[in-house]
Parts: C-alpha cells; sequence; structure tokens
C-alpha cells in the first residue's frame, strides 16, 4: 500500500533516530498526529506552547548531542515557534522544527491560519523548506537533519611561543567539537590561563587551576584585567560578542589575537585578528599542541592572581548572614548540596549570571542557556527537554520570577510527563537586569519593572506538583534537600534581596577593564571563615 | 569602500534569490548590482553581486554566502583577472536634426541602434561601466527618456573556470551526490 505523507514523515524521523518529539497539534498538522498513533516508538511530548516546544528541543538536543525535532501547526503555531528556533540558531543549537501549512491549493491566497513560515524564518534558521509533495518529504527531513548537524550546528607558533602574557578564550566550541581534553593539555602544556566565555563554561574544569573564570560583562574582574594586559590572546570557537568584548576599540589593546573557528564567516568580524585558522577545533589543537613549546609563565599567572584577592573581599559570599537571603548565596548553596554535579538550565539575567559565577561546573555540557539571544522563559521547557534526553541526570532550572511566568505553563507539560525537574526560581519582586540598569544608568526610575507573581507554591500545587517557599539562608539546605528527595517536579520560591546587582558589571559598550565593582563592605569582615572553607571544597 | 565583485553559484531553485538578498540586508551590505542567470549546467544558476565594503567586509560577505545551504561556490574576482560587462539600453529622443549626431556619437562608442521612430532611437551598449556612463553623459543633452541596465555579470580571463575548486556540490548532503 502507498504510503501517505504523515507516514512518511514518521519512518524518516524513526529512521533519523528520534525518540522523542515536542509540539502542539493543530489543523493542518492533524494528519502528521494521526498518524504518529501507529509509530508508538516515538514519544510526543504535549507541550503548552510552541515556544516551549522549540525550547524543549533545543534543551534536548543540548543535553544529549542529538537533534532535538518540534511539531506545530501552521499559522499561528508557526510564528510561536519563532523565539525557539532564534534561539537555537544563536547557539548554534542542531533542531528540527516541522509545522503544518495550509492545503498546496491555499498556499499564498491568505487562508485560515496560513503563515508564511518559511519566509517569516528565513534569517534565523540555518535553512528551511516548504515541502508540497509528498515525493519530496522524504528527502527533504534527510537533508534537514544532515545539515542540523553538519558544519556549525556550524607565524602561529612564534606568537605563542614568545608571548609572555597569554590568555586563552574558550568558546562554545570548546565543547562543539569536543575539544576539552586537549584545550586542557594545551593549557597546561603553555600554561596558558583560559578565559571562559558563558556558552564555553565547562569546556576546563571550574577547579582547574589555569580557569580564570568567565569574562565580559559580567565576568570576574581579574579575567577581564587579564585579557585588557595580555599581550596575546588565543580565541577558541568564540565569536568576540559585544557581552565579551566591551568597547572593541579599547579591547585587549596589547595583544596580538589568534583565532581559531569552524565558521569563516565569524573571522574578522568583530575584533581583527593577527592570525585566523578555519577549522574544527579539536582537530586544529591536536595539530598545533605537538608543536607548542612547554612554558613557564609562572610570573603572569601570580600577577592574575594577585589581582584576585581584591575581588575575594568583594564578594558576596563573605558578607555575614544577616538574615537577608542573597540569590549568589542560593547558587552557590544548590551548587554544594548537588555536589556541582546538576545539570542547570537557566533563563536570561541576573540569575543567569549569578549561575554562571556560583555553580561552578567541572563537567561539560551541564549547562544550558540561551547565550547569544537571551531568552527569557528558555529555562523551564529547556530542562524539561533536558531531562529527556538525560532521563538519570539531575535536573534544575533555575530562573527569575519574570523569566519564569513567560513559560510556566510548562509546568502542566512536566506534571503530564511525569518529569522529574526541579526549578529554582529567585524571585525579587523586580525584572532584576533591567532594574539594575534602571539603578546604575536611569537615576533608579524604575519603569515597569517591579513585578508581582503569583504564589508560586500554590502555583505548584495547584499543578499537583511540590511548592517550596525559602526566604532565609537557613532554610536553603533543607528545601534543596527535599526537592531532591521528593517524586516529580518541584518549585522552589526563593526570596531573595530585591535590589541586589550583579558584579562586576562592564557597561555596554564600555571599555572591558572599566568595571562598576561590589561596593567594598563597610567593616572587614572576621577573616571569612565561610569563604575560605568554599574555596576548600572548589578545589 | 570600494566596489568587490563576487560571482557565486547557486542552485536553481525557488527562494534562492531571497535567501541571498535576505543575507545582504541582514548583514547590512550594500549592493550595488545583483544579477542572475542560467549556467552551462543544468539546475545551477550563477550571480554576480557587486557590494560596496572593504575587503574584510568582502570576506565576510563570501563567507556568509557559503552558509546559505543552496550556494554552492563564491568566487571573487575584484582583484582577480576578469571581463566585467553591464549592458544598457538607452532610448534617447531624436529629431531629423539631431539623428545623424546621435548616430555617430554611438558608433564611437560601438554602440548599436535597435530601434528607431520618427523621434526616438533606443540604443544598445555592452563594456565597462566607465564606458557606459560616457555614452549616457554625452547622450543626456539630446534629452534621454529612459534607460535601463543589467548590472555588472563578471568571468575570469583563460581558459579555466573562474577557480576549479572547490568544484560544485549538490545541496552539500553527501547521500545526494551520486
Amino acid at each position: 500500500m502507498k504510503r501517505t505523507g504523515a507516514q512518511i514523515i514518521w519512518e524518516c524521523l524513526i529512521k533519523e533516530g528520534v525518540e522523542v518529539v515536542f509540539g502542539y497539534p493543530g489543523g493542518t498538522i492533524l494528519p502528521a498526529y494521526d498518524a504518529m498513533l501507529d509509530y508508538p516508538s516515538v514519544h510526543h511530548v504535549l507541550v503548552r506552547h510552541e515556544q516551549g516546544g522549540t525550547h524543549m528541543a533545543d534543551g534536548y538536543a543540548r543535553a544529549s548531542g542529538k537533534v532535538g525535532v518540534a511539531f506545530a501547526t501552521s499559522g499561528p503555531g508557526a510564528t510561536n515557534m519563532v523565539t525557539g528556533i532564534a534561539t537555537a540558531m544563536m547557539d548554534s543549537s542542531p533542531i528540527v522544527c516541522i509545522t503544518g501549512q495550509v492545503g498546496s491549493s491555499l498556499v499564498g491566497l491568505d487562508a485560515f491560519q496560513e503563515t508564511d513560515v518559511t519566509g517569516v524564518t528565513l534569517p534565523i534558521t540555518k535553512h528551511n523548506y516548504l515541502v508540497t509533495r509528498v515525493e519530496d518529504i522524504a528527502r527533504t527531513i534527510r537533508e534537514g537533519f544532515y545539515i542540523a548537524k553538519s558544519g556549525r550546528p556550524g607565524p602561529v607558533l612564534m606568537l605563542i611561543n614568545s608571548a609572555k602574557r597569554p590568555v586563552i578564550l574558550a568558546g562554545h566550541g570548546v565543547l562543539q567539537s569536543s575539544a576539552m581534553q586537549v584545550l586542557k593539555d594545551f593549557a597546561e602544556k603553555a600554561q596558558i590561563p583560559v578565559a571562559m566565555s558563558l556558552l564555553g563554561i565547562g569546556g576546563l574544569p571550574a577547579n582547574h587551576p589555569l580557569n580564570l573564570g568567565m569574562m565580559g560583562m559580567h565576568g570576574e574582574a581579574w579575567v577581564n584585567h587579564a585579557i585588557q594586559q595580555a599581550d596575546l590572546l588565543l580565541a577558541f570557537g568564540m565569536r568576540f560578542d559585544d557581552r565579551v568584548t566591551g568597547n572593541v576599540k579599547t579591547y585587549a589593546p596589547k595583544a596580538k589575537k589568534i583565532h581559531i573557528e569552524i565558521d569563516p564567516s565569524e573571522l574578522n568580524k568583530v575584533v581583527k585578528v593577527d592570525v585566523a585558522l578555519v577549522g574544527d577545533l579539536r582537530e586544529v589543537l591536536n595539530e598545533v599542541l605537538p608543536l607548542v613549546a612547554v612554558g613557564d609563565r609562572e610570573e603572569w599567572i601570580e600577577h592574575i592572581n594577585e589581582m584576585k584577592g581584591d575581588s575575594a573581599v568583594r564578594d558576596i559570599q563573605n558578607l555575614p548572614d544577616t538574615g537577608h537571603l542573597y540569590a549568589a548565596h542560593v547558587i552557590n548553596d544548590l551548587w554544594r548540596y548537588t555536589e556541582g554535579e546538576a545539570l542547570i538550565c537557566t533563563d536570561v539575567g541576573q540569575h543567569q549570571m549569578w549561575t554562571a559565577q556560583y555553580y561552578k561546573h567541572n563537567k561539560p555540557f551541564k549547562l544550558i542557556t540561551s547565550g547569544g539571544l537571551g531568552t527569557m522563559g528558555f529555562g523551564l521547557p529547556s530542562a524539561i527537554g533536558a531531562k529527556f534526553a538525560k532521563p538519570n541526570a539531575e535536573v534544575w532550572a533555575i530562573s527569575g520570577d519574570g523569566g519564569f511566568q513567560m513559560t510556566a505553563a510548562e509546568l502542566s507539560t512536566a506534571a503530564q510527563e511525569n518529569i522529574k525537574v526541579n526549578v529554582a526560581i529567585i524571585n525579587n519582586g523586580y525584572l532584576g537586569m533591567v532594574r539594575q540598569w534602571q539603578e546604575f544608568f536611569y537615576d533608579k526610575r524604575y519603569a515597569a519593572t517591579p513585578m508581582k507573581s503569583p504564589d508560586f507554591v500554590k502555583l505548584a500545587e495547584a499543578h499537583g506538583l511540590t511548592g517550596i517557599r525559602v526566604t532565609q539562608r537557613s532554610q536553603v539546605e533543607s528545601a534543596i534537600r527535599q526537592a531532591r528527595e521528593t517524586e516529580g517536579t518541584v518549585v522552589i520560591d526563593f526570596r531573595v534581596e530585591k535590589e541586589d546587582s550583579v558584579y562586576p558589571m562592564v557597561p555596554a559598550g564600555a571599555d572591558l577593564h572599566n568595571m562598576i565593582r561590589r561596593p567594598m563592605p563597610k567593616k572587614p569582615l572576621n577573616e571569612s571563615l565561610k569563604h575560605e572553607e568554599e574555596m576548600e571544597f572548589a578545589k | 569602500m570600494t566596489a568587490h565583485t563576487l560571482v557565486a553559484y547557486v542552485e536553481d531553485k525557488p527562494g534562492v534569490l531571497n535567501r541571498v538578498a535576505s543575507l545582504f540586508r541582514r548583514r547590512t551590505f550594500n549592493i550595488e548590482s545583483l544579477t542572475v542567470g542560467h549556467t552551462e549546467q543544468e539546475g545551477v544558476s550563477r550571480m554576480t553581486i557587486v557590494v560596496d565594503t572593504d575587503e574584510f567586509g568582502a570576506r565576510r560577505a563570501e563567507a556568509n554566502l557559503y552558509k546559505l545551504v543552496n550556494v554552492l561556490r563564491v568566487d571573487n574576482v575584484t582583484t582577480q583577472a576578469a571581463v566585467m560587462r553591464d549592458l544598457a539600453l538607452i532610448k534617447v529622443m531624436a529629431s531629423a536634426a539631431t539623428r545623424s549626431e546621435i548616430l555617430q556619437l554611438t558608433d564611437v562608442f560601438r554602440a548599436r541602434t535597435v530601434d528607431v521612430t520618427n523621434d526616438s532611437l533606443i540604443i544598445e551598449i555592452t563594456g565597462t561601466e566607465d564606458k557606459i556612463e560616457g555614452l549616457i553623459e554625452v547622450l543626456r543633452p539630446f534629452g534621454i527618456i529612459e534607460m535601463v541596465r543589467t548590472g555588472i555579470v563578471a568571468m575570469g580571463r583563460g581558459s579555466k573556470s573562474v577557480s576549479p575548486n572547490p568544484p560544485l556540490v549538490a545541496a552539500q548532503v553527501p547521500e545526494m551526490v551520486s
């Protein structure tokens, strides 16, 4: 019997190894859904909004390294996917989205639920197709999966060996090309400290002595100073995002720059480099590694360590327990009580930066976050997707009160699917990062940033899930333990200090070394035993 | 900022021109001219794109074009030995009194007259942009009624195609290459 287009879709997806898809049915995609019942090997997750579906496919892809698949109907179903598609595109996460379209005889006639979705998504996809004939389905799906997975999902030695103050800038490419080991070998052999981009986190263990931590707008002060003072930057699989460079004109002015990158269009795009190498990072580093001289840069590394001293006393970890709950405390405690092993998915904003600063990942692929697009509402759905990819992993979504509400409907998906992810809401009653900008740059005129939220504990309970409220630091540990031990998804509403800010901060477009720092504590602290204990743990 | 000429081989499929044009829009490149037409190879179209940018910009445009799945090959012929031609049709007012003078000028520019009426001529000229602009300037005083230009098409000199490598690969999908 001749197979229908709908049957071909499922058979092709199964052939590509698809086990789970995230979708939302509707009129034009209904034939595919009808056929789906005959292909029980594919598990369909009914999402609550198509944006959530694409984020889940994205989270699934990032956690598994496989292609994530999302389904939607035509028109509004397809346009609801746009944010999720753009998010995945910016961070080179491989997803395939399949939408219905009105009947081919109606295309172009403004039919009910018709949107030119290939036109709408053209600039935010690597490629897209309008398929109007059954015989094109199989080839298109095969091509689509191939394209999603391939490419960018997408005088050198003299410079390296003679540099006295080199810094490696490790980006997402380290993880995407699985160059973790060779990066470590390279850094250790040449004795070059490594600064991480947000998406590069996990590319080198956080507790590695050469790992400086995150660079850029909310990078640690010593990292940004090291970059500004460097005589050589080695950019590995990163793209000099404006959040990483600050003012390009004053960026690392004394440094020669070597850029290794798989996407040639990224070379000389933002920062003009002295040497550009196009290729898979792991392959290139494997070739370069034997040729690099064993380095001795003790002086430089010591100098960077000295710069850390000043930062430590400003660190919020050293603030005495005043009964206030700080977000940094929460995230640091979460790191501690999950032994640094949890898979963390975040939204965008203050909590995201605190997560990057205080959840110290020693392993790769443990932080899933919208780096390039900065998408609110990404945390919970990407966590659900990640959990499908890694059912045995401990998965936490960390969100702000604003971002959480953007896709909070997906709690219902988690409940229906009986999926266990834990949600930590860093609830400060504001759109925190925007409020911070208003505090610093708009004279504390808090326009439209104070935000009233529902009772998140009751919201969780309304979904048949567990909700916990935490208002003091002394409650953090037991809440985290309870969440870890409870069956099913748990939502913790952390009522943190309302007007705390992420430090340091390089104002947008400012010089990387001109950071706003956390004000010094008024009294010197009683020699912060707590801090040393944490440092001990970090080792 | 100078004019850079890129030759792109693309799949002859619906929407490809849109993708290329959209790419230049999104990356804020200014297209001076863009021509597209069939090639000697079935299913492959050839675009000549002139963009106003610097050397880095041209390289970035080339690299970005390669990111489009339908783009098979891109050559920057700006600094290569290449023949570049533009074609123009110019309709100019021509009375009995001025016609012979216009025809003489046309001869000097090795242009052709392709249509004659009592009060107008259509002149066809092929050549470099400079040459065409030269003719336009001398015709302007007679009164240009309308004009159309194709934009530049370019081809490398010599018996080889502009660059023999990389070869054209269909759709970048291994199974599709037979």
